[in-house]
């Protein structure tokens, strides 16, 4: 059972949240121009690391409100929660 | 170590073949003097052919590039033991029900060979055709069904639609009052669909593949894919160097991670999916049930354990784990549908990670570097695959292009748009 820290309502249970799948995954500006192979990049397209994830989740039975979550996805340990719209978070010990 | 692995002089009698007479023999020493089913060679410097991932696929991909295709300087290099990845965790489902053409031929060609295969390998794979029915709980579901049911017999897949009282006959363990939380309208019924030992299908896979030629070579992780203006040249491993100018990649949970290293993006999503069963009873089910309406299924193993699986966890993992809120939810739908199995305790809970594709389906594709072929994608549904994968996978590295079943699983479908959604027959039955 994860234990998730809505920005909003504190730490809740995994069964009160939606997954949302990676974030930063932004609709293209062009999206009339796009050709198909980068259609199908926007769509199709992800990058499903093994090691630390960036994904959206919602707080389905609380909030509703939608924010990012940094997870390691080898542990299911969480980093870091941020918000939604904000640029990737970055952890101390990694490159920025 | 040559006279060991050369094929037999015809007319001589081999010694390896499993046979009643060779049980007989065998019996006089205890059963202490089998010979080991496959070699454990050392890695050569190079191969013809690299398949990575000594899951069911892998291997058969191997068996049928050296039987059918005369590879056998061929090695399958496996990050841990054979079979201990989704090929040992799966719930062993077989069946061929699909609603698109492209797919119902696809796993209809791997169900021709299920029927054969336990001559095929001379191992026993323990497929057993015991029928699989898929619940319905209300008109939709029901509606559904008949749609699916009706592409499947212009395809030529058998298939049915079957009434409650026939659906009660079958499972009557099952809850088919109408007062009941989830009534049964009826079902679709799969009669040559059934279960078999997931093991058994890794193992003659190996063991025929070893008998062909083929190196397995276990605890031979792959940590990149060497290449030269785009083509490929070898892998590194944690065993060293190995050239190949072919590579093909079957690691299921793991295709994104192989497929970084060669930098290609894919659109596959890695899951957990669990399972679970229970503490072993006299027979109470001899065939499958599922419903995808309230997400669970269950079978009896020849142990008298109930096999029960779930669908996905909802989010990206590699940790083998799954969470306990699907573990809920499947056994609170199992006991709502047969009652009786809230009196059994759970013996084993297990988690395999499966490589999810949009649509559904699998990816048997070329890739953009020459001479690297990908097999990923076969989610929760790739067990029953596992003979038809390996035959079409051998078929489009050889040729070095697609089987003619392959070619609309190739990775261009999501360029295209040409998807072959499999949702309804694929998402939560298995
Ligand atoms: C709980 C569960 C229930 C399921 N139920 C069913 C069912 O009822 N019916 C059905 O049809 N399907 C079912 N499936 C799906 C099915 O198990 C899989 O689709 C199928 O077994 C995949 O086989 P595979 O050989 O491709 O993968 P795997 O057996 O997972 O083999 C891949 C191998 O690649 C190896 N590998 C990974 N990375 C590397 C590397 N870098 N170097 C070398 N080796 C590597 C892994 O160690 C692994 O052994 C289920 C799956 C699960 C988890
Ligand atoms: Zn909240």
């Amino acid at each position: 059972m994860l234990r998730i820290a809505c920005p909003w309502c504190g730490a809740r249970d995994e069964t009160e949240f939606g997954y949302g799948g990676e974030a930063h995954v932004a609709l293209p500006a062009d999206a009339a121009q796009l050709s198909d192979a980068a259609w199908a990049e926007y769509l199709f397209m992800r990058s499903n690391p093994k090691g630390r994830h960036r994904e959206r989740w919602v707080h389905t039975h609380g909030c509703r409100r939608w924010f990012n979550v940094v997870r390691d996805t080898t542990t299911e340990r969480i980093f870091a929660v941020y918000l939604a719209g904000s640029p990737p978070a970055q952890l101390p010990d990694e490159p920025a | 170590m040559l006279a060991i692995i050369a094929a037999p002089a015809a007319g001589s009698i081999d010694l390896n073949r499993y046979s009643i007479f060779a049980l007989a023999r065998n019996a006089l020493s205890r059963h202490e003097n089998w010979p080991r089913a496959w070699r454990s060679p050392e890695p050569r410097r190079s191969y013809d052919v690299v398949i990575v991932g000594g899951g069911g696929h892998g291997l058969a991909t191997a068996y049928y590039l050296a039987r059918e295709h005369g590879i056998r300087n061929v090695a399958v290099l496996e990050r841990g033991l054979i079979g201990l990845g989704n090929s040992g965790r799966n719930t062993t489902i077989v069946r061929s029900n699909y609603l698109w053409d492209a797919s119902a031929h696809l796993y209809e060609h791997s169900l021709r060979l299920w029927e054969q295969l336990a001559g095929t390998l001379n191992f026993n794979v323990m497929f057993s055709q015991r029928g699989v029915l898929n619940l319905a709980h209300n008109p939709h579901d029901l509606r559904e069904l008949a749609r699916r049911v009706n592409a499947n017999r212009l395809n030529g897949i058998d298939s049915e639609i079957v009434s409650t009282a026939q659906v009660k006959r079958l499972a009557p363990a099952l809850d088919c009052d109408p007062r009941a939380r989830y009534p049964v309208l009826g079902a679709s019924l799969q009669r040559r669909g059934g279960t078999a030992r997931h093991d058994a299908l890794v193992w003659g896979y190996a063991r025929a593949a070893d008998a062909a030629g083929v190196d397995i070579i276990q605890n031979c992780e792959v940590t990149a894919i060497r290449q030269k203006d785009r083509r490929v040249v070898g892998v590194e491993t944690t065993r060293g160097v190995i050239d190949a100018s072919k590579v093909g990649v079957v690691v299921a949970g793991h295709a994104s991670v192989l497929a970084a290293m060669a930098e290609i993006r894919l659109p596959i999503e890695s899951h957990p999916l669990q399972a679970l069963v229970s503490e072993p009873i006299k027979p109470v089910l001899d065939t499958v049930v599922m419903s995808n309406a309230v997400h669970v299924y269950v079978s009896q193993s020849d142990k008298g354990e109930l096999v029960v699986g779930a669908g996905i966890d909802p989010y990206t993992s590699y940790s083998q784990r799954g969470s306990f809120p699907v573990i809920e939810a499947t056994v609170s739908a199992l006991v709502a549908l047969f009652p009786s199995f809230g009196r059994l305790k759970l013996m084993r809970q297990w988690a395999g990670i499966v490589d999810v594709c949009p649509d559904a389906s699998p990816i048997i594709s070329k890739t953009p570097v020459r001479g690297l072929y990908f097999n990923c994608g076969w989610g929760t549904g790739g067990f029953k695959a596992t003979p038809g994968s390996g035959h079409v996978f051998a078929h489009t590295i050889a040729r070095d292009e697609p089987h003619p079943l392959a070619t609309p699983f190739a990775l261009e479908r999501f360029t295209t748009g040409a998807l072959v959604d499999e949702h309804g027959a694929a998402a939560v039955a298995h």
